[in-house]
């Protein structure tokens, strides 16, 4: 055991800085209020302090910060979609994950993996090499490859998928990483912190002031405070929050569920996805597997599990590792999703003045975060939506200009 | 195992039916302006509660209407869409 642990454990007094102050009292008022402290609110209050000087901020999170899904994804991060507007933007997600760890001086554990999406018939050969095409004309690396070259990455896996639809090829990302998702929101949260930001956990927003069309502050459980700018960041919680402003939007919530294996010696350094098998796998540094599926079939705001999830899942991982036969699965799990019909995100100025969204992160969310914190820090000191955002205001849905990212994100992740 | 009851067949298991989303009526096409028909097509009622919803149990090829509601995910009601 380390030595410091030691000392720790034995000392009477538990001194070990804590990530971020709790603040007794909710000020009065405040430049900037911050609704969920997920990774989305707390980056966007840490670029708010750091790059715009806007420090007044308070983030109020309902539970714990991280809780909601920060804490539950399975931590992928890569940035070859199928739209040039969905590429540009998680590109420049990937491109500020590179020196996170460094500017939070906190270790992320990034670890770049190389990411395969495996195709099962021609018609997904087709797409992935469109999403190759795409992807390279914007300069991100991404080619399609074949059945050789997953074998020699992935030396383990059964490419005749057991005789039902075998791997013809695969898509392959080298940049495509995991990070642990926690320390995520613990750098964002430390970080803001330390320039002024002020973070409440318990603390729920219950009501959202307007007069005329602007925000004028926020109700909680624990009293009102006055604000003209509020950034509503709680993903799978925005329903009840928009109901609050009278915004409406296609968001639907689901259910997306996951699960890890007992730790395991490493023998996978690559991620794996397949989306005719809904089914997406990575080694964690633990060593254990973390493996998701696809959305639940049908809409519930609640993060129940089910039988149906693990059996389905652990089928399709026998699938292509038939020797995972008797690998036990330790934990089960699932966040809400807020899914949009075009499967890319809702960001920036709303109908009411002073209130600036950040949704329908889906299952596609964690690797935005600091890239969400990055534009929508900018759409709130400036007032005016960040380029890289444009293409996902809320109007595009009535002007019927979509960003069909749903082509290649069958599967979430 | 969770259960629904199919308005022709009776009481069967959940996974015998697939979702088809919510009940909304369609303004009529030749009248509804752009922005109503953007309404149609696009917003929809995503806070928990109750729900008319489209269900379809595959094995019968039937479509009927449950109401459910979304917090809970109790299912209320099921009854064909002309009753
Ligand atoms: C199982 C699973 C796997 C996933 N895998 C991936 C993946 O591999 N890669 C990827 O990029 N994305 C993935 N995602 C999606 C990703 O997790 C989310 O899109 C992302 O975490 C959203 O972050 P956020 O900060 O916007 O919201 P959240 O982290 O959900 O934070 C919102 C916060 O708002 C709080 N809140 C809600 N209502 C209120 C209120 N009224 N008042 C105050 N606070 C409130 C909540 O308590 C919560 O803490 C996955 C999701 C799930 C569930």
């Amino acid at each position: 055991m380390p030595h410091r642990l030691l000392r720790f454990g034995l000392s009477k007094k538990y001194n070990e800085p804590r990530m971020f102050r709790s603040p007794e009292q909710l000020k009065k008022s405040y430049d900037v209020v911050i609704i969920g402290a997920g990774g989305h609110g707390l980056a966007t209050a840490y670029y708010l302090a750091r790059d715009h000087g806007i420090t007044n901020v308070a983030v109020l999170e309902r539970a714990y910060i991280g809780g909601g899904g920060t804490g539950r994804n399975t931590a992928i991060v890569r940035a070859n979609y199928l739209t040039p507007e969905g590429v540009a933007f998680y590109d420049e997600s990937v491109r500020l994950f590179q020196d996170l760890s460094a500017d939070f001086d906190l270790n992320l554990f990034y670890s770049q993996r190389g990411h395969f999406t495996l195709a099962h018939s021609d018609a997904s050969l087709r797409t992935m090499r469109w999403r190759a095409e795409v992807n390279k004309h914007l300069g991100v690396d991404s080619e399609l490859v074949d059945t050789a070259f997953i074998k020699e990455k992935c030396p383990h896996i059964d490419l005749s998928c057991g005789g039902h639809a075998p791997v013809m090829g695969a898509l392959f990302h080298p940049p495509g990483a995991i990070a642990r998702h926690d320390a995520v929101a613990w750098g964002y949260g430390r970080g803001a912190d330390q320039r002024g930001v002020e973070i409440h956990q318990q603390t729920e927003v219950t009501g959202i002031l307007v007069e005329g069309d602007k925000v004028t502050g926020v109700q909680t459980n624990r009293g009102t405070v006055e604000t003209s700018k509020v950034v509503c960041a709680v993903a799978g919680y925005t329903p009840p929050l928009l109901e609050m402003v009278g915004i409406k939007t296609p968001l639907v919530i689901q259910p997306l569920q996951a699960c890890v294996s007992e730790p395991l010696k490493p023998w996978l350094d690559t991620i794996i996805v397949s989306a005719s098998l809904h089914l997406y796998v990575s080694q964690s540094s633990r060593g254990e597997l973390v493996t998701g599926a696809s959305l639940d079939p049908y809409p519930i705001h609640s993060t129940r599990s089910t039988l149906d999830f693990v059996e389905g899942l652990s089928g399709h991982l026998l699938d292509l590792f038939p020797f995972l036969g008797d690998v036990k699965i330790m934990r089960q799990w699932a966040g809400l999703s807020d899914v949009t019909p075009d499967f890319s995100p809702i960001m920036g100025l709303s109908p009411v003045e002073g209130f600036y969204l950040d949704a329908g992160w889906g299952t596609w969310g964690f690797k935005a975060t600091p890239v969400c914190g990055k534009t929508m820090s900018y759409t709130v000191a400036e007032n005016k939506p960040h380029p890289l955002i444009e293409p996902f205001r809320l109007s595009r849905f009535k002007e019927f200009e979509l960003v069909g990212e749903k082509g290649a994100a069958s599967v979430g992740h | 195992m969770k259960i629904m009851t199919c308005p022709v067949n009776g009481p069967r298991p959940l996974q015998e039916f697939v979702y088809g989303g919510d009940l909304t009526e369609m303004p009529c096409p030749d009248q509804a302006t752009d922005e109503q028909w953007a309404a149609y097509v696009f917003e929809r009622d995503g806070a928990p509660g109750l729900h008319k919803e489209w269900w379809y149990h595959a094995p019968s090829g039937v479509w009927f209407i449950a109401e459910r509601d979304t917090g809970t995910d109790e299912i209320c009601r099921t009854y064909l869409y002309n009753d």
